[in-house]
């Protein structure tokens, strides 16, 4: 049951950020985050977190890709390839456009491709949690 | 365009950037942010260098 009081306990930003706008600015904020990493802090000028976030994310998926990483397409074979599937998207528009340039689907030629795909896996992860964090920002739960 | 990172380098930009991500998202000021980037920064590459000392003890 909720507690009237619990309610009178939250912050004051908290409580002002519920309004139709607000939640607005939170549902673009993670969709803006999830598609260009960074641009989700962008939109609510922390430029310095959304640049870093950004350069953070870009390395990584363009460093698995130089490293001859693989990009896994939609499946339901084998329970890890679904998965690999899952850590990909994350990385929003940058996996469709990998896809359509054919890009990470070559033949694996050293061990270090390896690598290189788990880097792209873990951008996608890393970029979730940047989303979360611009929702976070939207709602006023964190500054 | 394709290169080859030795195991050490790769294990370093893997590192950096998600210490990076880490240290913005887990922290609220930019102080805590940097301290707590740096913090797992660290452990990363301590865990890289432990490992592979551990494996060397292993093998021989």
């Amino acid at each position: 049951m909720a507690n009237p009081q619990n309610t009178a306990a939250l912050p004051r930003n908290a409580q002002s950020k519920t309004t139709p706008q607000a939640n607005s600015m939170a549902t673009i904020a993670w969709i803006a985050a999830w598609a260009v990493p960074g641009l989700g802090h962008f939109i609510q000028r922390r430029w310095i977190r959304g640049a870093l976030i950004m350069a953070a994310i870009f390395v990584m998926f363009f460093c698995g890709l130089g490293m001859q990483g693989k990009v896994y397409s939609f499946n339901t074979g084998d329970l890890l390839d679904i998965l690999g599937f899952i850590g990909d998207l994350g990385t929003g528009l940058l996996y469709f456009i990998a896809r359509l340039m054919n890009w990470g689907i070559g033949n694996i030629h050293r061990a270090v491709a390896d690598y290189g795909t788990k880097y792209i896996v873990v951008a996608g992860l890393l970029n979730v949690i940047a989303a979360v964090d611009a929702y976070h920002i939207a709602i006023g739960k964190k500054q | 365009m394709t290169f080859a990172l030795s195991h050490f380098n790769a294990a370093l930009i893997f590192a950096v950037c998600a210490s990076v991500v880490f240290g913005i998202t887990q922290r609220n000021t930019p102080r805590d942010m940097f301290k707590y980037g740096a913090y797992c920064f660290a452990l990363f590459i301590g865990g890289v260098i432990v490992a592979a000392w551990a494996m060397w003890l292993i093998k021989h």
